[in-house]
């Protein structure tokens, strides 16, 4: 039995397995051997008191006194914040400058290729610091403020936009307008007298529209009160200057996959679709890009899951995500390093994992169906 | 003659054997060796930093220089080692320097796990604030609603948060891994203020565009954090030495004895203390180990303690007001036991 290499190959795959287990095991009762040494016990039973900091930059209600679980979902949503809007503007930066590279044109050409090697060759974590003290440099002093259209403010404490207070009835108004919006593609297609409706059923989402201002109680706009500016959504520079960080370095990468996808494609394509008389901004859009898309999207995986990871910067400047809050200020106060530490290392695979199977589920929708 | 000064001083201080002789390792060495082994910090504004001719100065080299003078006879003969805040501990421990004067924090387990001894305090500090000057605050619950740069893992945002919840008020704060960016958020605006112990903030204070645009809030929150000198366990004798160098720039400072007219006052005093000091009364260098004119050296050559922390965080310094570091009878902290 032992000779049949399908059977030996199994034993091999079992043994290494036993192995794996037992050095598991042994890091295991080590760990809680160390821990017992130290009087130290291990519990999430922490996640329950409460915190003790403020937390300055949320997208849900934090107060000081609030659980370290709420912290943990505050800074949680922050990391997931600022990666999303790194993902989307890397993404577009690099189609752009991707593009660019292959430019016919000598001076386009090279401002992206410098731009790539600038971007790509210097520490992300400089880079970072660079913008966030970039930002900083740039803005007015909170007295000086830039009035912008609408009620905006603009000054060193970041972006302030007038927010909406909208009346008590703006629930089902909302739901109603959603719907209106919802039901005007059919309406567009519905017969009225043996014609179709058409352009007539935008009459419905311009109602919804009109509902919906309607149902604004108030516009709150931001001033200035005592040291800050009272009312009002902030968007810290914190926030701006690690977007643009995280961004600007991924793009770079990007744009160079992009690249890549593109002289991928196969030249008889490009001939084939200029031999049908296609212009060469239609050929990019119509023939190159689709299928160079199926080629990117493996690389553009891991760019994603670089770029998520290293929101964790933010830590130096001032940004409250995961790191800084979670593996900062709750590790200091509770002393619970261990568990903390697989906290944060549990809810960063979460993410990424999550992220992986987006982008494979993605990649396989867009792969070519060989038949 | 001798013998019966000694045999007076003697009977004087009530203890009639264990004085004479001075037993120490550490001291023996620093006198074999010619040179005092000083660990301090790799640089820090105030308490031990470079000047522009490469000397070194602040509160914590001139202590080392203070001690060097009274082993060995000059306060250049020290030798500086420069520490992280992760090996300071195990090289003093090592026996590699003789005595670590470097920002460090007197604590229960200091003094307890590491087996560390704690001769004296050589600058009591609290959690600080710095702010503009022109935004007029002078007390701390005027910042209500401010935001003050901190740097996290720390007790400062904690000791901020129970502030603000004592008083029922809000500061803001905005936390940071490192300190230069915090220095440069705090510089250009972002937030209203700095904080950290007293000594940290006075060096952050150094290091913005226009210093004397930042002034600080003479209250300080989260308890007291006392800072000083720490020795090796199981040599009394030269922990002895070591907190009565610091206590001899304390008296020096009561008595009124400065750098400048040290001399003058030496010139047959009137006042009991003041001879002592001086060593022309009793046997004070000996009961130390050390000669009998100590004290007057470390006067004459790096002055009382007042003088010395003008020079590194006073006026002529970082601008940090005296506060809990003046004297007992001035409204601070520092306090020394009598000579006799």
């Amino acid at each position: 039995m032992v000779r049949r290499p399908s059977s030996r190959a199994r034993i091999a795959q079992w043994a290494l397995l036993a192995a794996l287990a037992a050095v598991a095991w042994r890091l295991g009762g080590n760990v809680a051997d160390n821990l017992d040494a130290r009087h130290m016990t291990f519990s999430f039973g922490f996640l329950s008191d409460r915190a003790n900091f403020d937390i300055p930059f949320r997208i849900v209600d934090w107060k000081v006194g609030d659980t370290y679980s709420r912290a943990l979902l505050v800074c949680t949503l922050n990391t997931l914040l600022v990666s999303a809007l790194g993902v989307v503007a890397a993404t577009l930066i690099g189609l752009l400058v991707g593009v660019m590279r292959l430019s016919d044109n000598w001076l386009v050409r090279n401002v992206a290729l410098a731009y790539i090697e600038v971007v790509r060759n210097t520490p992300q974590l400089v880079q970072v610091a660079f913008w966030y003290i970039g930002v900083l440099q740039a803005m007015p002093p909170l007295r000086q403020s830039i009035a912008l259209p609408g009620g905006a403010l603009l000054n060193i404490r970041g972006l302030y936009l007038p927010t909406l207070h909208f009346a008590p009835w703006a629930a089902p108004v909302a739901w109603g307008a959603a719907a209106a919006v919802l039901v005007t593609p059919l309406v567009w297609r519905l017969r009225w007298r043996g014609r179709p409706l058409g352009a007539k059923a935008l009459v419905l989402p311009a109602l919804a529209l009109a509902a919906v201002i309607a149902s604004v109680a108030q516009v709150e706009r931001p001033a200035l009160r005592g040291f800050n500016i009272a009312g009002g959504l902030q968007i810290p520079p914190e926030l701006v200057a690690l977007w643009a960080g995280l961004s600007m370095y991924s793009s770079a990468f990007i744009a160079e996959i992009v690249r890549a996808a593109i002289l991928a494609v196969p030249k008889g394509q490009r001939e084939a679709a200029l031999s049908l008389g296609l212009r060469p901004g239609q050929i990019l859009a119509k023939v190159v890009l689709p299928q160079a898309l199926r080629i990117m999207v493996p690389p553009l995986t891991s760019q994603y899951l670089n770029l998520i990871k290293s929101s964790s910067l933010g830590a130096a400047i001032a940004y409250p995500e995961l790191f800084s809050i979670f593996a900062g200020t709750v590790l200091n106060q509770t002393g619970r390093e261990l568990e903390t530490i697989l906290i944060l290392m549990a809810i960063f695979l979460t993410i990424s994992l999550s992220t992986s199977a987006f982008m494979n589920w993605y990649n396989r929708r867009v792969a070519l169906v060989t038949r | 003659m001798s013998a019966a000064l000694v045999a007076a001083a003697g009977l004087w201080m009530g203890a009639g054997s264990a004085w004479a002789q001075v037993s120490s390792p550490t001291l023996d060495a620093v006198k074999k060796r010619g040179q005092l082994i000083c660990g301090i910090d790799t640089g820090i504004p105030g308490y031990a930093y470079q000047d522009s001719s490469g000397e070194w100065q602040g509160l914590d080299v001139s202590l080392c220089r203070a001690i060097a003078d009274a082993v060995v006879g000059s306060p250049k003969k020290v030798k500086y080692i420069g520490l992280t805040s992760k090996e300071r501990f195990s090289v003093l421990k090592s026996g590699e320097i003789d005595v670590l004067i470097r920002d460090s924090e007197h604590s229960f387990l200091r003094n307890t796990a590491l087996g560390l001894e704690l001769p004296a305090v050589n600058f009591f500090t609290g959690q600080t604030f710095m702010v503009r000057k022109n935004l007029g605050v002078g007390h701390l619950k005027e910042l209500n609603g401010a935001t003050i740069c901190v740097l996290t893992g720390t007790t400062l945002e904690t000791n901020i948060a129970d502030y603000n919840r004592a008083n029922g008020i809000e500061i803001k704060t905005l936390l940071f891994e490192k300190p230069e960016e915090a220095f440069a958020a705090a510089d250009s605006g972002r937030c209203d203020g700095y904080t950290d112990d007293g000594g940290s903030v006075a060096a952050a204070r150094s290091t913005m565009k226009t210093p004397a645009d930042w002034i600080f809030i003479p209250e300080t929150i989260g308890g007291l954090q006392p800072i000083g000198p720490l020795t090796r366990g199981g040599d009394e004798a030269w922990t002895r030495l070591v907190r009565w160098v610091h206590y001899s720039m304390l008296e020096a400072e009561v008595l009124g004895i400065t750098k400048a007219n040290a001399d003058q006052m030496a010139q047959n005093p009137s006042n009991p203390d003041v001879r002592r000091f001086f060593g022309l009364e009793g046997d004070f260098g000996k009961l130390l180990g050390v000669d009998n004119e100590w004290a007057k050296r470390i006067v004459k050559d790096i002055g009382n303690y007042g003088e010395v922390y003008e020079a590194s965080f006073g006026a002529k310094g970082l601008g940090l007001p005296r506060g809990m570091n003046n004297l007992y009878d001035k409204g601070g902290l520092q306090t020394l036991p009598t000579w006799h």
